[in-house]
Formats: C-alpha cells, structure tokens, sequence
C-alpha cells in the first residue's frame, strides 16, 4: 500500500533533473538565452569588459542573496540586507577616511557591524517572536538613519585603486599586465561552496532548514529552535558585511541614505534560483544562478535600447513567473 | 428497507500509476445509514469525490432519484442534493454563525446582505436539528461538536436528499457524538439517505443499517449491520482476523523501578495537580473524554508547554525540564497526537527525520555522516518494517502508519527509555495498526517505559498494564488493568472533582 501511495504522490520527472533540481535548470537555461540573445543583438555586449561588468554589479547582490537565502529557508526573511549593507560600508569606510584606520580594520569593522545586525535580527525575530518581515523593515530603517548618522549624512569614498590604501578594491578585479581579471568571482564560487555544504551537509544547515519546514516539529524533536533560528540571521548579517565591502571596492563612493531597494535584488536572485518564501527548501547554486538572471538583465538591457524602467518591469514578470512555479510546485506536494 | 434513491455502478478511475477504484458498487436507499468502510487508502474517500463531482470517473454509472447523473463539481451535486460533510470543517472562524451556513449564496436585501434574515433562517434550521445554537455567534468560539452541527445544518439547508459524513466523530466527545447521532436517526426518519464513513467499529454497529465495505480500491460487499459482528467486518476489511482480546494482567513485575515520577504538576486549566508513577517495562494508559487534559499533561511534561509547578522524577532522581531539549536529555521522547503539524517534518526524507533527535551522534568532524544516517536509518526502516522505497523518499509520500514508524525511529535513533504515545493510531488503518501495537510491546519488553494516551477504549485496554483517567484537567482514578473494565474507566472519566 505504501507503494501506491509513494506513486500517487511522487511526479513523473526524469532522475538527473529532480537531482540537479528541475528549477536550477530552466534559470540556468534562461541565463544561456539572455546572453545569447544579449550577445546577438548587440555587438558591444559581446565584449569582454560587459562581461566584466556584469560580474562587477554581481558580487554585492550575490553576497546578501547568499546571506538572505538562509533566512528565506527558515520561512523568515531579512530586509535590512540592502540599508545594512550600505551602512556597514559607511561605517567601515568612515573609520578608514576619518579617523585614519588602516584598509584592514575598517574591513573588519564592516563585517563586525553586519554580524551584529544579523545578532539584533537574530534576537527579534527567533527570541522575540516578532514576525521577520516587519523586525527586519525595523531594523532596515534602522540602518539607514544610522549609517548617516555616523558620517554626518556625508558621502564616503573608500581609497580608489590608485592610492596605497586602494589595495582592496583588487580583491575583486585585479589588473595583471593590461588585464583585468575578475577576481571577485572566485571568491564567490568558493563561498558558494562553502555555503552549499554548510546547508546541506552540517547540523546548523539542516537544523536551518528543518525549522522552515516544521519549526515545532524540530522544537519538539529537542532541537534548540532559538539557537539555529538566529543563526541563520546572523549568517544572513555576516554576508551583508562581504556585500559591503564588495559594494564599497566596486563604486567610487559610498552615499548615505542609499541601499534602500537592492535587498529587494537579493530577494528576487534567491526566489529565481528556487528558494521557497514559504521556508524549508533552497539552495546557494539555485541563488547564484537567480542573481544571475538579475544582473544579466541589468546590464543586458540597456544595450537594446531598453533602459531602466524596462528592467523594472522584465524583472518583475520573471519574479512572478519564478514564483508560479513555487506555487505550483508546491500544490502539487500538497496533495 | 426503503427505496433506492442512488446507485453508483461499476465505477472506475485510475490516476497515474494507481488504480484507484476499480468497479465499484454502492446502493444508497432513503430513511437508511449506510455505512461505508476500509482501511485507509482503500478508495472510500475517491468513491465519494466521484459522487459529488471533484473527480472525473473514467467509466461506471451513476444513478440519482431514477435517472442518471454526472456532477461537475460539488457545488452541482450539493444543487441536486448531494452533500459532504467533511471531516476537516470547511468553517471561517472570523464569521458568524449565519454567515458560514449562508456563504456564497448570501440572502441579499437589494444591493445589502441581509443578516438579520439570514439569523432566521439559521435558526429555523436548527429547529430542524432539534438543536440550539446562536447564529450571531463567531464560529471560532464553537467547539468542534457545534461547528460540525452547523456543518450539517448548511447540508440540509441545501434540501439534501443524500448526505455523506466522512469520519464525522473523529474529534468529538463522546456527549457530542451522542447528539450527532440523535441528528442523524432524525434525518433518517425524514428520508434521507445516509453515507457514515468512520473507523470506529462501535459507532458503525449503533448507527448504521448496511456496511459496504471497500478493500484496495475495489468492493468487497455490503453487510446488514445487525447480523454481522466486528470481525465479519474487519475481516472484509483486510481479510484476516486480527482482532484481539483485552490484556487480561499487567506484565510488569511488581517490584518493577520506578521510572518516571510527576508529582503535582500544573499547567493551565487543562493540568491540575496531575501525579502518576510510571514504572519499567509498563505502559501506562491515559484514558478520558476530549479535553480531559491527557495531552496538556504531556505536553508539560515534556517541556513543550510552560509548566506553573509541580516535580519530574527520573530514575528517582529530581529533573528539570523547562523545555523539549531538556526532556529529551532526560531520555524522553514524545510522539505527538497531531504527527503532520508535530511529529515529523513531510518535506524531507526518512532518514533526515529519523536522526531528527540525535544528529550530534552522526557527525564526522563539522559534516554529517551521510553513509552512517542512511545506514541507521534503514536498519530502523527494516525492523520497524516501515514500507518506504528509500531512505531518501520524503515521508509525505509514506501513509500515516508508516509516519508513525518513522517517528519511533527517530526517538529510538535517540534511545529515548521513556516514550509518549499520544493517540498511536490516529488515522492509521487496522493492518497498520496492530503493527504499531506489536511494536509497542517489543518495546517495553526491552525495558522502555510507555506513557500511551489514548481516546479508544479497546486500545486502552488492549494495551496499557495500568490506567490513568483524566477529566477536566484532574486526575480522577487509576487502574490496574485486571480491575479495568470499559464501564470503571468511563465513570472515573465523567466523574468531575
């Protein structure tokens, strides 16, 4: 009888694709065709520098994609990402600009104050039991007033390339000879590594994701719940801080009252790649790839002579595309 | 034996890879209970979804008052009369009363909805029942007795001539089932054809006239209820006998250690100055009405609730357990009544349930042994024979019996000595069941200890070697089971303190 049940309920998929994940596949083809299509319509976006410049506005996206794909597993989600990342930026950049820091600390410092945002998220939103969302638009406009108010509502521009401070802008592209290579991509495979084996192959990835599956199922399984919970927003913190460094090597400078709507990027890269709003599946892959489509786009579109707002409204129908298939995947596992 | 009033013949339908029904018969007949029977998955609730137009038949007949019909959708069968009340209430707990029986077909005065109408019409409905509800009362302040009322009250309202209850005393007391059943003799009486899906064997021989009895999708046979026994129907049911006497003597040696020790313990309403001991190799039943307390009482001890006072004794030795993770460090393990919301999480696989409890123990440094869970977990798969594929395979697709194995892994992966069973067999079909029992007294034969709350009487005093009864949030007596009888145990439940 199992078994009948077993085939009333599973989908007639092909193995290598339920393996690989049917939905990592279709962005993964969709990417091919934007950048075939990219590629055929515009010469200059055949270039190497578009590529170059396509990973360029990738890097900070990816890292708080990666960060906030956590939280969106745990059911939750974290929208001081895009405000946070920003502020950390200021902060950091503050400290080296003003107050003479060295590049390193002020690096260290960015880190440190998205670990401690993902900590005050953490707090709210697993020991508080505020809802995610709006504990995280909190602490979104938190972020935003305070990274002006840190740098007296002023710009900051972190030392260019030039300088001797500007070394860290090489983390992610470096110029060797007349090239200049994207450095910063490695990084991010590696992190996505990492992280893809700290989801799936360790106890906080699986205590992650089992808590957006069933958070009482695993509470009452004698997992500690408020522990895992949170670090899936302090991981998400962690990440915003690698987004603003990144974000910081990749502009000239730094602007207060900025961020505000690149999470909203992030979210959108996680959601293409296959992680569920509604918690308990996702992966880092599926995010990197979503972003993907993001930045493709952004950069891709303008080369047809589509600007801007033509890039709001492509993406938003690829959002709710992606969506519908989470929706519907969903309807059927339901039954 | 009144007139047929509709007639399913040689109904059909496959879904991908199941044969689902397979020439199915059924014979309703006005001013009569019938009831319809089968382990879980044997096709009843497909039959009744092709009934009233959910589901396509892929061949068979269908013939309603003389002439032949095919519903489009619920909403046509419920025109022509032919109504489910469902097991799951389909009620808006925001709205009142009136507002759920009268939603989507709202009495309307001009271009405004008429409430006060609608409150009339409600009531003149209830009048028909024989029952007293308000209808300006919000649904969500009903229990699950009255909102199932109100169900059927929406039912006749549609002038139903065939009305199906699908496992309608699943959560109701034994005084609501009373009145349940005083509705349908009533409606019965009017000429009203009746389709009473249930497990419960009890419910089956009082209430119904006839028994179909459906076993994998086909038919078995139609019984007259009150020439056939219990096991006439269990053994069409699953075509073998299983049926067993009560335990007739506890077999817990008397100088047994005492495992378990709650003293005094409080929590809620639900939980007044609840002590019990609970001795090795034992297993202890709660028995009791709904709401007697029996799940408060575990859920506080096992930290999943917030406890007000009271001692926890393990091994002799005082505990504290504020929270789940400290109950399972004391080796306890509790199984809850609700698996889907509580037990088990039905995204994922067997195996990652299975260790659910005790991942620290399936670490290579930083990973998780990927070989050592799938190996534990198929060794737990074999010998609780869980019928699953794989390991791998998601437990949404394993039905309720073999959730329930998996569930026991998980806290045998943990080798919890102190098991909470709460309700063991809720919505597991009979083979299955008996399966859960044989492994249950495996268990204790190996020295775990089972606390087994339960609301069926036969599992109660088939299984527990004491009994511990609960009403209203107090413990209200204590039984060994050689002095258990179905009459003590129900007086202890009803008797009030």
């Amino acid at each position: 009888m199992a078994g009948k049940v077993k085939n009333a309920g599973s989908r007639t998929t092909n193995p290598l694709v339920e393996k690989i994940g049917g939905q990592r596949l279709v962005v993964l083809l969709v990417i091919i065709t934007l950048f075939s299509f990219f590629s055929i319509k515009s010469e200059a976006f055949r270039q190497y520098s578009t590529i170059l410049s396509i990973l360029d506005y990738s890097y900070y996206i990816t890292f708080m994609a990666i960060g906030v794909t956590f939280a969106l597993i745990t059911g939750g989600n974290d929208l001081s990402i895009g405000t946070g990342m920003v502020c950390y930026g200021l902060i950091g950049g503050f400290l080296i600009t003003k107050m003479g820091m060295p590049v390193g600390v002020g690096l260290v410092v960015t880190l440190l104050c998205g670990i401690l945002m993902g900590v005050l998220n953490g707090t709210l939103v697993a020991i508080m039991e505020i809802p995610p969302f709006i504990a995280t638009l909190c602490t979104m406009m938190i972020a935003r007033g305070l990274g002006s108010i840190v740098t007296g509502s002023m710009s900051i521009t972190w030392p260019p390339l030039a300088t001797e401070q500007g070394w860290f802008r090489s983390i992610f592209k470096i110029t060797i000879g007349d090239t200049k290579y994207p450095l910063g991509f490695l990084w991010v495979i590696i992190l996505i590594i990492i992280m893809t084996i700290v989801l799936n192959k360790t106890r906080p990835g699986r205590y992650i994701i089992a808590i957006g599956s069933n958070k009482e199922a695993t509470r009452l399984s004698g997992v500690n719940v408020v522990k895992w919970h949170m670090l899936a927003y302090i991981i998400c913190g962690l990440f915003t801080g690698f987004a603003g460094i990144a974000y910081a090597a990749t502009f000239q400078a730094v602007a207060p009252g900025t961020g505000a709507g690149l999470e909203l990027d992030a979210i959108c890269g996680a959601i293409i790649g296959g992680t569920s709003m509604k918690g308990g599946a996702g992966s880092i892959v599926g995010t990197l790839l979503g972003v993907f489509v993001m930045s493709m786009l952004k950069t891709g579109l303008p080369y047809i002579g589509l600007q801007a707002n033509w890039q709001q409204i492509i993406t938003g129908i690829v959002l709710i595309v992606a969506v519908l298939i989470d929706v519907i995947r969903t309807k059927k596992s339901g039954k | 034996m009144g007139e047929i009033i509709l007639t399913m013949k040689g109904i059909d339908k496959s879904f991908p890879g199941v044969h689902a029904l397979d020439h199915v018969n059924l014979e309703i007949r006005k001013g009569e209970v019938l009831a319809l029977m089968g382990e879980n998955g044997a096709g009843k609730s497909t039959l009744m979804k092709v009934l009233t137009g959910i589901y396509k038949k892929d061949s068979g007949t269908i013939t309603y008052e003389g002439k032949e019909v095919e519903f489009e959708n619920p909403r046509a069968a419920q025109d022509a009369g032919v109504v489910i009340v469902h097991q799951e209430l389909n009620m808006l707990s925001h709205l009142t009363v009136a507002q759920n029986i009268f939603i989507g077909r709202e009495i309307m005065n001009g271009k405004m909805i008429d409430d006060a109408k609608m409150n009339e019409e409600s009531i003149k409905l209830f009048q028909k029942l024989n029952i007293e509800i308000d209808p300006t009362e919000m649904m969500g302040n009903l229990t699950v007795g009255k909102q199932q009322m109100c169900e059927i009250a929406k039912a006749i309202s549609h002038d139903a001539k065939v009305i199906v209850f699908d496992e309608p005393s699943a959560a109701l007391t034994e005084a609501e089932i009373e009145e349940l059943f005083k509705i349908i003799r009533d409606l019965k009486k009017k000429g009203l054809g009746i389709v009473y899906i249930s497990h419960r064997m009890d419910e089956i021989k009082v209430i119904t006239d006839r028994v179909t009895v459906m076993r994998d999708g086909t038919y078995v046979g139609t019984l007259i209820t009150k020439d056939c026994t219990k096991d006439d129907i269990i053994n069409m049911m699953v075509g073998r006998v299983i049926y067993e006497d009560p335990k007739a003597a506890s077999t817990v040696p008397k100088d047994a250690p005492i495992v378990l020790k709650v003293e005094h313990l409080n929590a809620g309403k639900m939980v007044r100055d609840v002590s019990f001991e609970l001795r090795k190799g034992e297993i202890l039943g709660f028995s009791g009405l709904m709401g007697a307390g029996r799940t408060e009482t575990a859920r506080a001890l096992f930290g999943a609730d917030p406890k007000e006072s009271g001692d926890i004794y393990i091994n002799g030795k005082k505990v504290e357990i504020k929270d789940p993770m400290d109950a399972v460090k004391n080796g306890i393990g509790y199984l809850s009544e609700d698996r889907k919301r509580f037990g088990i999480v039905v995204g994922k696989s067997v195996a990652e349930n299975t260790t659910m409890a005790a991942l620290q123990n399936f670490m290579k440094g930083l990973f998780i042994n990927k070989k050592k869970e799938d190996q534990v977990s198929w060794d737990y798969v074999k010998s609780l024979k869980t019928k699953t594929p794989t390991v791998e395979t998601e437990v949404v697709n394993l039905s309720g019996g073999n959730q329930q194995k998996v569930v026991i892994a998980k806290w045998l992966t943990r080798d919890c000595d102190i098991l909470i069973f709460d309700e063991p067999t809720r919505g597991i079909d009979v083979g299955a069941k008996s399966e859960i029992y044989t492994l249950m007294n495996e268990l204790v034969a190996q020295g775990k200890s089972i606390i087994m709350i339960s609301s069926e009487m036969t599992e109660i005093l088939r299984m527990s070697d004491r009994i511990v009864v609960m009403c209203e949030g107090r413990k209200t007596g204590e039984l060994d089971i050689s002095e258990a009888t179905q009459e003590n145990i129900m007086h202890m439940a009803t008797q009030r303190k």
